[in-house]
């Protein structure tokens, strides 16, 4: 059937159009991303895999346990994730993965915190104009519709293969919870505190640092958590595009139909989901 | 007394509309246009409709309505948490309505606080970072802050909870730390917005005793918003009464009960409990003659009360301090056994009241004794004056003179 609309060729010319024009603004993102995940890379690759394992399992710990780290009650709630982490960790390194594991988790790291750098202030401004509310939330479900493959092809297109598209592409596809999560929070404030605040004299900026900000915050942390999580299952996709990791791992038993390899890959990359997501929980529960 | 104090507060005119086409509405209302009129034609809701009325330094200055008259929407017209499309509010001599953003800021930090119905308060601070907030606000070091907001804490009882979260307290407590975070910022004008209508009874009470007393030391001025007009007729110098957007009175508890203005008013009226208003000042009658001791002894007392035609005479020492009553058969017994002293006969168990006490808090004291009711000055003992138990049971029933009269005799003979 002919077309009616080719909305697909409009947006490729403008996609094209973007890509020539900005040529260096694109070149200045990759140096930037690229630079970042190798560097990170190699620091938590010089060391030991032992300290790294022994660090977490300490983060896990506190982050369960909080004041009562030195007594019982701290061991019976942070003891059991602390043994899953050491020998989750130590399973992953006795399997051979445990740089594939640690360029993952660079990738999960850099992807959040670009994604956070943008969702966390969009959130704020979707919450306070409802303009902006009006603006962002079709483009938020237009983000969160699209199938996660969809967004390596531009991202290909301005960065060509590598660590870069991985990265852009997860940025997009995890940041869609934090912006939405960070507007709740901060809508579920209630009014009257917000009232007394002004009553009070605050400015807006006060309002938002000293009221809004801080009661929203386990909703804004719950946000992160989802965005960590997407994060670890899009680089696993991102792979596709020549983002390295456990995810290349996984596309490499796929295309040789290699079963072990499969399996040990993907149950690493579930061992450092779990990880991430009882470590930032914990966090967030406080 | 009252009219010497200076003005602080000065609303002229003041109106607010809710709605889109504000300035076509008050087009309407200064015609006299209704307000379901203006309803129908603009869509808009008359909120406050030209309210005036001055209020004194000093001066503890109720608005009180049911739920929709307008005057939550009105004390927030004084700080402009909400924005009047009319009017306008003074302060001291400037006017508020015309304030830059900055300037009104700054009146907030520093010249009026507000406590709010639902406290308001932050789930995250602790008690102390509560009552700090304000001076936080204002930009105030964390020292200096500290101390201040642990002094309104003190002020206000609730010493020794610093530490603790809101969470942790009860409602009337957590009230307790909107006021010192008020008192914190020691404004001249401290609005309260239905500050007590969320607590249980009898906590109520007690927030209103200690917005009385830290009133008396204070003397702030003190704009409240009640539906409740016991508690209204409790705390207001003055009250105001509001319906629909307008002020329909304005008068002490006094002249409010005794001439409502208007049929509304007198439907109010009509429920308040009159047993906790009337106080024992307004009920005592002064007595002039007493016996004093040591200097006076039975023959004296006798003749003293022979003079007068009365069988039962208050007691005081020789500093005034009121000590019982003597009556003349027990002084006719200590005459016979010729003794000197009256302390024989001298009865000190009775009851004695001070001069604010309602009828309802006399009450219970009258069961079981025969005395008058002795109404005591508070800081020296001095005898005011006497409440005979009659003019008492009147008060709280409404009954006339005969009624009583029946009701005694039928106790009697039980």
């Amino acid at each position: 059937m002919e077309k009616l609309i080719d909305l697909g060729t409009i947006i490729e010319s403008g996609i094209n159009k973007l890509e020539e024009n900005f040529s260096g603004l694109w070149g200045a993102i990759d140096d930037i991303i690229s630079w970042t995940v190798h560097s990170m890379n190699n620091v938590l690759l010089g060391i030991p895999f032992y300290i790294i394992i022994a660090f977490v399992a300490l983060g896990a710990y506190y982050a369960n346990a909080e004041k009562n780290a030195f007594k019982i009650e701290g061991l019976k709630k942070g003891g059991g994730l602390t043994l899953f982490v050491i020998l989750g960790l130590f399973l992953v390194f006795a399997m051979g993965y445990w740089e594939e594991s640690i360029q993952t988790t660079t990738l999960v790291i850099v992807s959040t915190l670009i994604a956070l750098i943008f969702s966390i202030p969009l959130g704020i401004l979707a919450a306070r104009s409802k303009t902006a509310d009006v603006i962002i939330r079709p483009i938020l479900d237009l983000m969160q519709t699209m199938p996660a493959f969809v967004y390596l092809i531009p991202a290909i297109f301005f960065f060509s293969v590598g660590n870069t598209p991985g990265v852009v592409a997860t940025v997009i596809f995890s940041l869609p919870p934090a912006v939405r999560l960070t507007c709740l929070g901060i809508q579920n404030v209630p009014s009257d505190v917000i009232e007394a605040g002004r009553a009070f004299g605050a400015t807006e900026k006060q309002i938002l640092f000293k009221i809004q900000l801080p009661l929203a915050k386990p909703t804004i942390l719950a946000g992160i958590n989802q965005v960590i999580l997407l994060a670890l299952s899009m680089v696993v996709i991102a792979s596709m595009v020549g983002a390295k990791g456990l995810g290349s791992i996984v596309y490499q038993g796929i295309q040789q139909n290699d079963i072990a390899k499969g399996f040990e890959s993907g149950l690493g990359i579930v061992i450092l989901a779990i990880i991430l997501d009882r470590i930032t929980q914990a966090i967030a529960k406080k | 007394m009252t009219d010497q104090r200076k003005i602080k507060i000065k609303v002229e005119d003041l109106t607010l509309i809710f709605g889109k086409r504000k300035q076509e509405a008050l087009a309407l209302l200064d015609k006299g246009i209704s307000k379901e009129e203006i309803l129908k034609k603009t869509k808009c809701t008359v909120g406050v409709n030209k309210v005036n009325f001055e209020i004194k330094e000093g001066e503890i200055f109720v608005i009180m309505g049911l739920s929709g008259s307008g005057k939550s929407t009105l004390i927030r017209c004084l700080n402009r948490l909400n924005e009047p499309t009319a009017g306008k509010v003074f302060f001291d001599e400037h006017d508020i309505t015309r304030e830059t953003n900055k300037e009104l800021l700054e009146t907030r930090r520093t010249e009026m606080s507000m406590v709010f119905q639902k406290f308001g308060l932050l789930p995250h601070r602790t008690i102390l970072e509560n009552a700090a907030f304000g001076l936080e606000i204002r930009g105030e070091e964390k020292l200096a802050r500290e101390e201040k907001a642990q002094q309104a804490l003190e002020t206000v009882g609730l010493k020794g909870y610093e530490q603790q979260f809101p969470s942790a307290m009860s409602g009337g407590m957590q009230q307790r730390v909107g006021l010192a975070r008020a008192l914190a910022n020691d404004p001249e004008v401290l609005l309260m917005d239905e500050a007590f209508s969320a607590l249980d009874p009898l906590i109520k009470s007690d927030m209103q005793d200690e917005l009385l007393a830290i009133q008396s030391k204070l003397q702030k001025t003190i704009v409240f918003i009640t539906h409740d007009l016991d508690e209204a007729m409790k705390i207001g110098d003055r009250i105001a009464i509001m319906k629909d957007g307008v002020v329909d009175q304005i008068g002490t508890a006094e002249e409010i009960l005794t001439n409502p203005a208007t049929e509304y008013v007198e439907a109010f009226v009509n429920k308040v409990d009159r047993k906790t208003i009337i106080t024992a000042e307004t009920l005592m009658f002064k007595k002039n003659t007493l016996v004093q001791m040591p200097k006076d002894g039975p023959k004296g007392s006798i003749r003293k009360m022979r003079t007068i035609g009365v069988d039962v005479l208050p007691v005081e020492d020789e500093n005034k301090v009121f000590l019982g009553y003597v009556w003349l058969q027990d002084l006719l017994e200590l005459e016979i056994e010729k003794e000197t002293s009256i302390e024989k006969a001298l009865k000190t168990n009775v009851p004695s009241v001070y001069k604010s006490y309602s009828v309802e808090d006399m009450l219970p004291l009258i069961t079981g004794t025969k005395y008058p009711l002795a109404v005591i000055e508070e800081e020296t003992g001095k005898l005011l004056g006497l409440i005979s138990q009659t003019s008492l049971i009147i008060e709280a029933t409404r009954f006339g003179k005969k009624e009583i009269s029946e009701l005694k005799e039928r106790a009697n003979e039980m």
